[in-house]
């Protein structure tokens, strides 16, 4: 009788154990699916949070960024390749709106549309926003794309596998297959030279000082007091990417 | 290299409005089209076989195991697409090794290891283990080999160990019935939860692809299991195909009315993306989807389905409308993939042009590719109806268990 009790109070105690174990087993499964839920947020500690901040109204459409991009980095040639890129927006007077982008901008633009059916016209750079909720890095499978402590979102190529989803992930088309890589490519905002204390090419080549790089965690620094001294928008804000990109002067055409 | 350059140099001289650069080139292609429509094939099959199992549909018996088979041959081919488009396939394993569990793609590999191991070779084994073991005694080479490494070593067939086999497979089946909806529920959540492509995203995405999963499964084990039967020349058994064509009429009708609803609730709420998805739809995407998808694939077998439920034509011409309607279902499933995977791509996520899909005959991405991984699973399949003989069981010492089991129950 009393080794029956026993028994059945050493099962209880396995059963009740092995539950525990399992609960906490499966609690430890769950936690890494918090970060879908809550995305991500600005890395604590110590050290700058990279930003960018473009000026609309100084872009003159010169596409020396995206040539200077094309010949500092291994970006193919071709046109269908891009790290960065200058679009431009012609608004008619009949509200029709023109957007056009040949070969990325490189070597400057034509304007298409006769004078007098042109209501407003200006040129937007694009680029990677580096965004601190990026989806990219949300869906890479094997976690190739990543974002470093210093908010920029790089690929590792030695680890990607070229599954593709990031491109489809990002709202902004900032991303490439690499054609003889085949791997995933975009913009690095020239992580080998900002970590030498350069400026990224497309930054240092810009004649008009449109981009403006720098840290946001600096309140002294060149970026935030462009952010404080204008009116500044993300791109595509309702899609809460959470992006570092601050384009001053952006018009409601621009997507 | 120059061949890839020249292809895209061509379609940007297509390209329609204004794309961003990057979008020229359309990287996902045709074989992941393959991959949806393969992944929806086995868990629909596997829907139906388990409708004879667990809610003892009786009349389905000889569709059951064409249905397991089938869905066992579709499975073992569904991931190849997938690898086989990967820029670097021979990392396709760190998915498995190293996956980021934030992704939704990262899941898959478990998702479909899961199906495969626990449900569809467990399920299988415990139905044939008997019948490999009587195989086996009057098998030669190598048949009576492969018996022999399947049987994994049982030789008891005592009826309590069928008895074991009986529970095991449906207890299987029960926790099958939730992994293929979780299996194909989870293709859709792939694709809905990209919240940058205003096509895909949509919160009904995965119910519309279980749906759709279903009505080609079913329609795929109505085709396979007319054609085996000719093959065979045995004839049909028209009773299990009237419930088929019945079910697959329901299941049409609600995979019809989810994505009848996501349209409506895309064009009523009429967002910022509605002008470039309405141009999409009644353009570049008008054929595939309402003359294929919508018209051939589906309102017709709908209409004729349901005309037959009321009134009934001979026997012969049923037959050979379950035949042309089960091709006709497959045909607009695969045109319902293609809508979503390529139409998701032919527009710019600027909003404010096309790109076009060129695609390629021959090549790792080409059509032949697709064809190649749509027709080796019938390739496997018949090399496993060639193993495992849904209708040479044996029947006749099975019913003692049988009965004995029933009585279990009733008990």
């Amino acid at each position: 009788m009393k080794s029956n009790k026993e028994k059945s109070s050493r099962r209880n105690f396995l059963k009740t154990g092995v539950t525990l174990a399992g609960g906490v087993f499966a609690a430890t499964l769950i936690k890494p699916f918090n970060g879908v839920v809550i995305a991500a947020e600005e890395p604590k500690g110590p050290g700058p949070w990279y930003g960018i901040g473009i000026d609309i109204e100084k872009c003159i459409g010169c596409g020396t960024c995206a040539a200077s991009c094309k010949q500092e980095n291994p970006v193919p040639p071709e046109p269908f390749y891009f790290r960065t890129w200058v679009e431009q927006y012609t608004v008619k007077t009949d509200g029709s709106v023109k957007v056009e982008s040949p070969n990325g901008g490189i070597g400057g633009f034509k304007q298409t549309v006769p004078d007098e059916e042109i209501f407003k016209a200006f040129f937007v750079p694009k680029m990677c926003n580096h965004c601190y909720k990026s989806p990219c890095t949300q869906v890479c499978p094997v976690g190739a794309t990543f974002e470093t402590p210093d908010g920029v979102n790089l690929v590792d190529k030695s680890y990607c596998i070229g599954c593709g989803y990031c491109i489809q992930a990002c709202p902004y088309g900032c991303r490439y297959m690499h054609p003889t890589e085949h791997v995933v490519d975009k913009c690095t905002l020239c992580y080998h030279r900002i970590k030498e204390g350069l400026l990224p090419v497309c930054f240092e080549v810009c004649p008009t000082k449109s981009k403006i790089f720098g840290d946001l965690r600096d309140p002294d620094g060149e970026l935030v007091a462009f952010i404080k001294n204008h009116t500044c928008r993300f791109l595509k804000p309702h899609l809460n990417t959470g992006p570092k990109l601050y384009y001053n002067a952006l018009e409601e055409e621009v997507r | 290299m120059e061949h890839h350059f020249q292809r895209l140099y061509e379609v940007l001289s297509q390209v329609e409005g204004y794309i961003y650069p990057n979008e020229i080139e359309l990287y996902w292609s045709v074989l992941i089209v393959q991959y949806p429509f393969i992944t929806g094939l086995v868990a629909g099959a596997f829907i139906l076989a388990s409708l004879e199992r667990v809610f003892n549909v009786k009349v389905l018996r000889p569709t059951y195991h064409l249905a397991l088979l089938t869905a066992l041959a579709f499975l073992i081919v569904a991931v190849m697409p997938l690898v086989s488009h990967l820029g670097k396939p021979f990392r396709a394993f760190e998915i498995m090794m190293t996956p980021n569990l934030n992704s939704a793609m990262a899941i898959f590999g478990f998702v479909y290891l899961w199906y495969l191991t626990v449900v569809l070779l467990l399920e299988i084994w415990f139905d044939y283990r008997r019948d490999m073991i009587l195989w086996l005694d009057q098998a030669r080479g190598f048949k009576r080999f492969m018996y022999q490494i399947l049987t994994l070593g049982s030789r008891d067939i005592s009826p309590k160990a069928l008895r074991f086999d009986d529970k095991a497979g449906y207890i299987i089946t029960v926790i099958g019935i939730p992994s293929a909806f979780l299996l194909h529920g989870y293709v859709g959540f792939i694709f809905g939860s990209i919240k940058a492509n205003p096509w895909w995203s949509s919160v009904l995405m995965p119910v519309i692809f279980l749906f759709s999963a279903m009505v080609s499964g079913i329609a795929l084990v109505l085709f396979i299991y007319m054609v085996v039967s000719r093959i065979r020349k045995v004839t049909t058994d028209i009773n299990a195909l009237d419930i088929i064509g019945k079910f697959l009429f329901y299941i049409l009708i609600m995979d019809f009315s989810l994505e009848a609803l996501d349209q409506i609730h895309r064009i009523y709420e009429a967002e910022e993306s509605f002008d470039i998805l309405h141009l999409l739809v009644n353009g570049k995407l008008f054929f595939s989807m309402f003359v294929f998808q919508i018209f051939l694939g589906t309102l017709v077998p709908l209409l004729t389905l349901g005309f037959m439920q009321f009134y009934k034509p001979a026997v012969k011409v049923r037959k050979t409308i379950y035949f042309i309607i089960s091709l006709l279902v497959l045909f607009g499933i695969f045109y319902m993939r293609w809508n979503v995977v390529i139409g998701g791509q032919l527009f710019s996520k600027s909003f404010y042009g096309f790109t076009i899909y060129k695609g390629q005959l021959i090549g790792a991405e080409g059509y032949l590719m697709a064809w190649f991984w749509f027709v080796i699973p019938f390739a496997i399949l018949a090399f496993l109806l060639w193993l495992l003989p849904p209708w040479k069981r044996h029947p006749e010492p099975e019913k003692e268990p049988d009965k004995k089991l029933t009585q279990d129950t009733a008990s």
